[in-house]
């Protein structure tokens, strides 16, 4: 990594200078510095709304920057070794949407692993482009869908020569790696783009011994969220450019759907988050690790709980694994996931990334600094196991179910479609998404063929209290399929 | 030239004490410890500028969180103090020829040091044979345990800072379980007094009544704390405070005391109406 210039923050700078000068200010935002809304100012401070401010002259402009944003856009590049960084501010949803909508077009096919995040699937509603999808390896012990192996995507592009792009989760919500630089390889040989969802993988590209980051490996392009595991403000993400990518043509795709007026707090948040990790970057990894590993360890001791690690590594479909994850599986407990997540909250107060069916995710970060709140984490496990204990019969444990693709979504999602009982809906085609949040990774997805295995998950999953999204009944009781059948 | 040690009681008290010098102050990886000589409290040990103990009125404190639960189980062999670096506790708890072994677990090990070095009045507790210092977290000991103790004292700090995780439920409850079927807990339950600290009072309680059958309150005067009211919680699997107190048996073990007694003991339980109005609204 070339450390050069990386203690500058010239967004930052740029904003502090604003500060010092007291310019007048006769522009939007109305509130004026926090003067217009003395409750929001007194409940954020007034730091934070003194730099809520709009474009100018000496802050640049988001969507055509050629001054401090051009900067540190080129600052984060280096930092992360792409050719080009943007600065997204919409979240990493609008990173993953722009890589797919300026590498595919209505018709186009793109591989992919079924366990997505949502917006990728939205992408592809939005541009009308094909998925081919890839089933990834399950585990079964643990419920958890895995990596894409090697062979899968050879296969897939062997049938698929015309195929525009592949995607790869590096890594998955649960910390799961896919051979990124083979499937790279394999990809490129045959002209197709490799795009990939690093949402999870931040500190890839800072931390020692970690996997492979996509930059490193080679891909076209990455979507990552520097909000999860860096430590900038929510919905901040940055969207890298590798040697593949056409970094003129993804800025004007990024236009299509960015706001015109980025918000100066996310974007300093980035730039000063990117400063920190450049500079400091391996330190704080080090010490999220030696926590996880800490945590995983002491939890593994206590019983019934499966903190799982790097013993995954099988060489293929678990390729690398991302070992500050803590994911812990509860299903020998007798407790899904959620069940778990549900209780830490409510009666240890601890709030916990997510929980499924037979797994919960607690995220170690940037943020955690000694080991006061791990010790909790693990405290209140240890007497979660003591009071609520139960047999195991019962529960399910198979989570991914082999989706049938009818339609295209974006066919699926326009289509004239009717709204049925969720019960009475087997065999018929989905034309909205069914997921749990978090994770966000659809169980149905549009276009796809609804199977009596994904209803009896669907309703398994809303008894134990996931948060089921995606339907338009709020309710969960009732799902849109296609009109008149297929 | 006039110095004075201030401690803030809430965002509109203050409370004072003139002092003559500071004799230490050191930074540890938890906290700022300082000790102080005053004219009216003689020695002053504050961490992070709050102070758990003077010369003067410690021995409230400590009389009153050792030997409440002590007197009522005499049988007490084996006594788990978390927190307490000071030494005051275990010093009372050493009176007992009864116990044979005290655990100490106290997370931050250079409050122990300049405890031997500037306070001997309460380090000296830690000269005893029984008893073994633990330097880690209190919720990491405990946890490992089952059916261990017979008495657990909880002697921390406040509920923000290093003894944050002292006061939770997690906490509680793997104290429980480290319990024996007749175990007793007893804790720093804070003050019913400033809001803020009535707050802390009130969710410790909660959290002590959702992991114990028994769960009671009781209170001293300790002038140099926050209002002077100060509250100990009582939780227990099978005894109860005042029909279980072995007064007689107490009494004829001749243990000095300054502040504690039998009588006391008893009366100890009976709070104010706003107090028992604030416990009652968790149980």
């Amino acid at each position: 990594m070339n450390l050069n210039n990386q203690e500058r923050a010239p967004i930052y700078e740029a904003l502090m200078e604003l500060k010092a000068k007291r310019i007048v200010p006769f522009d939007v935002p109305g509130h004026k510095r926090g003067k217009g809304n003395k409750d929001l100012k007194d409940f954020l401070g007034e730091q934070c709304l003194e730099v809520d401010v709009n474009s100018m002259k000496l802050l640049d402009n988001l969507c055509h920057p050629v001054g401090v944003i051009k900067e540190a856009e080129e600052l984060a590049a280096s930092a992360f070794g792409a050719k080009e960084a943007f600065f997204m501010v919409n979240g990493t949803t609008s990173a993953v949407q722009a890589m797919i909508l300026s590498v595919l077009r209505k018709g186009d096919k793109i591989i992919l692993p079924r366990n997505v995040h949502r917006s990728v699937i939205n992408a592809l509603v939005l541009c009308g482009a094909v998925p081919v999808y890839i089933n990834p390896q399950v585990s079964q012990r643990l419920g958890i869908t895995l990596g894409m192996s090697v062979s899968d995507v050879k296969n897939a592009i062997l049938k698929n020569p015309d195929a525009k792009a592949v995607l790869v989760n590096n890594p998955t919500y649960y910390g799961v790696c896919s051979n990124i630089k083979e499937i790279v390889k394999l990809a490129h040989e045959k002209d197709i783009k490799v795009l990939v969802d690093e949402a999870h993988g931040t500190h890839f590209y800072f931390g020692d011994n970690m996997p492979v980051s996509a930059m490193s490996a080679g891909a076209d392009m990455s979507a990552f969220s520097m909000h999860k595991s860096g430590g900038s403000l929510t919905q901040s993400s940055f969207l890298l450019c590798g040697e593949g990518a056409n970094p003129s043509y993804v800025r004007q795709i990024i236009n299509l759907m960015q706001t015109t007026s980025g918000s100066y707090l996310l974007l300093s948040s980035l730039d000063i988050s990117r400063r920190n990790l450049a500079l400091n970057g391996k330190n704080i990894f080090s010490k999220v690790v030696e926590l996880s590993e800490y945590a995983r360890e002491e939890i593994n001791k206590i019983g019934d709980y499966y903190a799982f690690s790097s013993e995954l590594i099988n060489g293929d479909s678990v390729f690398d694994f991302d070992i500050t994850k803590l994911s812990i599986n509860t299903f020998d407990l007798g407790l899904a996931g959620i069940e778990v997540y549900d209780i830490l909250r409510d009666e240890y107060d601890i709030q916990i990334e997510f929980g499924d069916i037979g797994n919960i995710l607690a995220y170690v970060s940037v943020g955690d600094k000694n080991y006061k709140n791990i010790e909790r984490l693990i405290g209140a496990l240890t007497e979660i196991r003591r009071l609520y204990k139960k047999d195991k019969i019962g529960m399910l444990k198979q989570e991914y179910i082999n989706p049938t693709v009818e339609l295209s979504p974006q066919e699926a999602f326009y289509a004239d479609k009717k709204s049925v009982l969720l019960e009475q809906s087997v065999g018929e085609i989905c034309t909205e998404f069914v997921m749990c949040y978090p994770p966000g990774i659809p169980i149905l997805a549009p276009g796809e063929k609804i199977t009596k295995d994904v209803v009896d998950y669907i309703l398994y999953a809303k008894e134990k209290g996931c948060f089921l999204t995606g339907l338009e009944d709020l309710e969960i009781q009732r799902i849109n399929i296609l009109k008149g059948g297929f | 030239m006039e110095l004075w040690f201030t401690e803030n009681h809430t965002k509109n008290v203050k409370f004072s004490i003139k002092v003559d010098k500071q004799l230490c102050s050191t930074q540890s990886i938890y906290q700022r410890i300082d000790v102080f000589e005053s004219y009216e409290f003689g020695k002053i040990l504050t961490l992070d500028g709050f102070i758990m103990l003077t010369q003067k009125d410690e021995f409230v404190y400590h009389e009153m969180i050792a030997h409440i639960p002590m007197a009522v189980n005499l049988n007490a062999k084996k006594v788990l103090v978390i927190g307490a670096g000071d030494g005051g506790t275990v010093r009372e708890l050493a009176k007992y020829k009864s116990i044979n072994k005290i655990d100490v677990v106290e997370i931050d090990e250079k409050v122990v040091e300049v405890c031997k070095e500037f306070l001997p009045q309460t380090a000296c507790g830690f000269d005893d044979k029984r008893v073994s210092v633990y330097y880690q977290d209190g919720l990491k000991f405990v946890r490992k345990y089952e059916n261990e103790y017979d008495v657990i004292i909880v002697d921390s700090t406040d509920p923000f800072g290093p003894g944050e995780g002292l006061f939770t439920k997690e906490f509680y409850g793997n104290c429980f379980k480290a319990l024996k079927d007749d175990g007793i807990m007893v804790n720093q339950h804070e003050s019913p007094f400033y809001y803020n600290d009535a707050q802390a009072m009130k969710r410790a309680h909660k959290r002590i009544v959702e992991s114990f059958p028994i769960s009671r309150v009781y209170q001293a005067h300790i002038p140099t704390y926050p209002s002077g009211h100060w509250l100990f919680g009582f939780a227990s699997k099978k005894y109860y405070p005042i029909n279980d107190l072995k007064s007689n048996d107490w009494n004829l073990l001749k243990i000095d005391t300054k502040y504690y007694n039998t009588n006391l003991h008893s009366g100890s339980f009976c709070l104010p109406n706003y107090v028992e109005e604030m416990l009652k609204e968790y149980e």
